[in-house]
């Protein structure tokens, strides 16, 4: 009865308050042996199969590989002459812009988390100066936060987790909302839109960069379908989020770089967009 | 030999861990067996002397922390599994089989029943009817688990 009542205790602790991370964390760090080894079969296959490569198909990755580089950079460059063309315009505009963000790349560890919730763990942890809250990505879109760290490894809450709730914007109308997860891999909602508002399926949602978590502007998902019942305040519109959740083995950990100037220049920079946004959204209605 | 019988449920529930979070295809994940369970219970039947509810209790704990969930949920599902198997050992001890597998099906549903509620408390998205299979699967694999503890209790003479 009484271990009864201390996970209740417990449970309640750790819904409601942060206060119980600290011991999570040193659990976390004393059960790590056991993740590594349950992650051992996983990397053992991945082993073998470098191993066991032909030559052939390595030439043969080397040059698709190769290719893609090749078209890759080529994008780079006309990114790069827009890149400069935007920081001219925004200094002309005395606002500050980051330059870049820092990315760290970590692999997936092989190891199951509860299968009702959707988190998944990297092998990368506050050694490589991993932190609570980071953005994680993979290689199309964003796929979550970083939500507990150990010295070795990190566990990573998921955008499509019913917990998490990411601030975006609709690329094409500069529409911004919030996007909440399902549940479902598939699924993100977006619950806070009015009936009227201006989104069409199809419409890429980027990130915001309001809610200070994820840096602005990477994918996060696109819209699928949109229910606009007459009767209901606010449409029923569901997403797909861009990032391959359930695939990608691969994830970049990003840092986001600091303005030159700090945070109040950021704060400015919000406020504008903001008033505008609303003042186009006025006209339309 | 005292300290060796520890070693060795130590290691059989950390083995249990790991058969819990080892990576499974896709489509078998919603059927994981509740392997940590099945063992506490075989040991709270074998051996009610020395593993129970406080047993349960820190297996729980390490449970949600390698498996993210919420702090305190298998803990409290644990605890009641071993609350009952000490409850329910003496007479489970000389059951056949089949009932053997019964009473360790009634054990799993309330450990899921348990889970369910903290799931719907904190609000979190409720598992499909697959989730109701795993503890059936639970009782199936009993005979297997019992048979398999049993014989590394009397090889390595865990009393």
């Amino acid at each position: 009865m009484l271990a009864v009542a201390l996970s209740l205790v417990l449970m309640v602790l750790d819904h409601r308050f942060a206060h119980l991370q600290q011991l999570r964390n040193t659990l976390a760090f004393i059960t790590y042996p056991l993740h590594f080894l349950a992650s051992l079969p996983v990397a053992a296959s991945h082993w073998l199969e470098e191993v066991t490569a032909t030559r052939s198909e390595l030439l043969q990755q080397t040059r698709e590989l190769r290719a893609r580089n090749l078209k890759l950079g080529a994008q780079l460059q006309k990114l790069e002459s827009l890149q400069a063309e935007n920081i001219r315009l925004r200094n002309l505009l005395d606002a500050s812009y980051k330059v870049g963000d820092r990315v760290l790349i970590a692999e997936l560890s092989g190891v199951d988390l509860d299968p009702y919730k959707q988190q998944v763990t990297i092998n990368k942890g506050s050694a490589s100066g991993v932190y609570e809250g980071q953005a994680v990505l993979d290689a199309d879109a964003v796929m979550g936060q970083v939500i507990q760290v150990t010295p070795f490894s990190s566990t990573v809450l998921l955008i499509t987790d019913p917990s998490h709730s990411i601030p975006v914007q609709v690329l094409r109308s500069g529409l911004r909302t919030i996007a909440v997860g399902s549940g479902r891999v598939k699924e993100l909602s977006l619950p806070y839109l009015p009936t009227n508002s201006d989104i069409r399926e199809g419409d890429l949602l980027v990130t915001s960069g309001l809610g200070g978590k994820y840096p602005s502007g990477y994918p996060v998902a696109r819209v699928a379908r949109i229910d606009r019942t007459p009767n209901n305040a606010f449409a029923r519109i569901s997403a797909e989020p861009a990032a391959h959740l359930d695939r990608s083995r691969e994830v970049l950990v990003v840092w986001r770089v600091k303005p030159a100037q700090p945070t109040g220049g950021s704060a400015a920079e919000a406020k504008p967009v903001t008033e505008a946004q609303t003042r186009t959204d006025g006209g339309e209605e | 030999m005292n300290s060796r019988g520890y070693w060795m449920i130590a290691l059989t529930f950390v083995v249990a861990l790991l058969l819990m979070i080892l990576p499974l295809p896709e489509w078998a994940r919603p059927y994981r067996p509740q392997w940590v369970s099945l063992t506490l219970i075989y040991w709270c039947i074998a051996l009610p002397h020395r593993v129970g509810i406080g047993t349960g209790f820190t297996l729980g704990l390490v449970m949600d922390v390698v498996t993210g969930t919420l702090l305190g949920q298998h803990a409290l599902g644990l605890s009641l599994v071993a609350f009952l198997a000490l409850q329910l050992y003496a007479r489970v001890r000389v059951f056949p089989f089949w009932q053997q597998m019964l009473a360790v099906l009634v054990l799993l549903v309330v450990e899921h029943l348990f889970a369910l509620w903290v799931m719907g408390v904190i609000g979190q998205q409720t598992p499909p009817l697959i989730y109701w299979v795993i503890p059936v699967i639970g009782a199936f694999l009993w005979p297997w688990i019992f048979v398999t503890l049993r014989d590394v209790r009397r090889r390595f003479k865990v009393t």
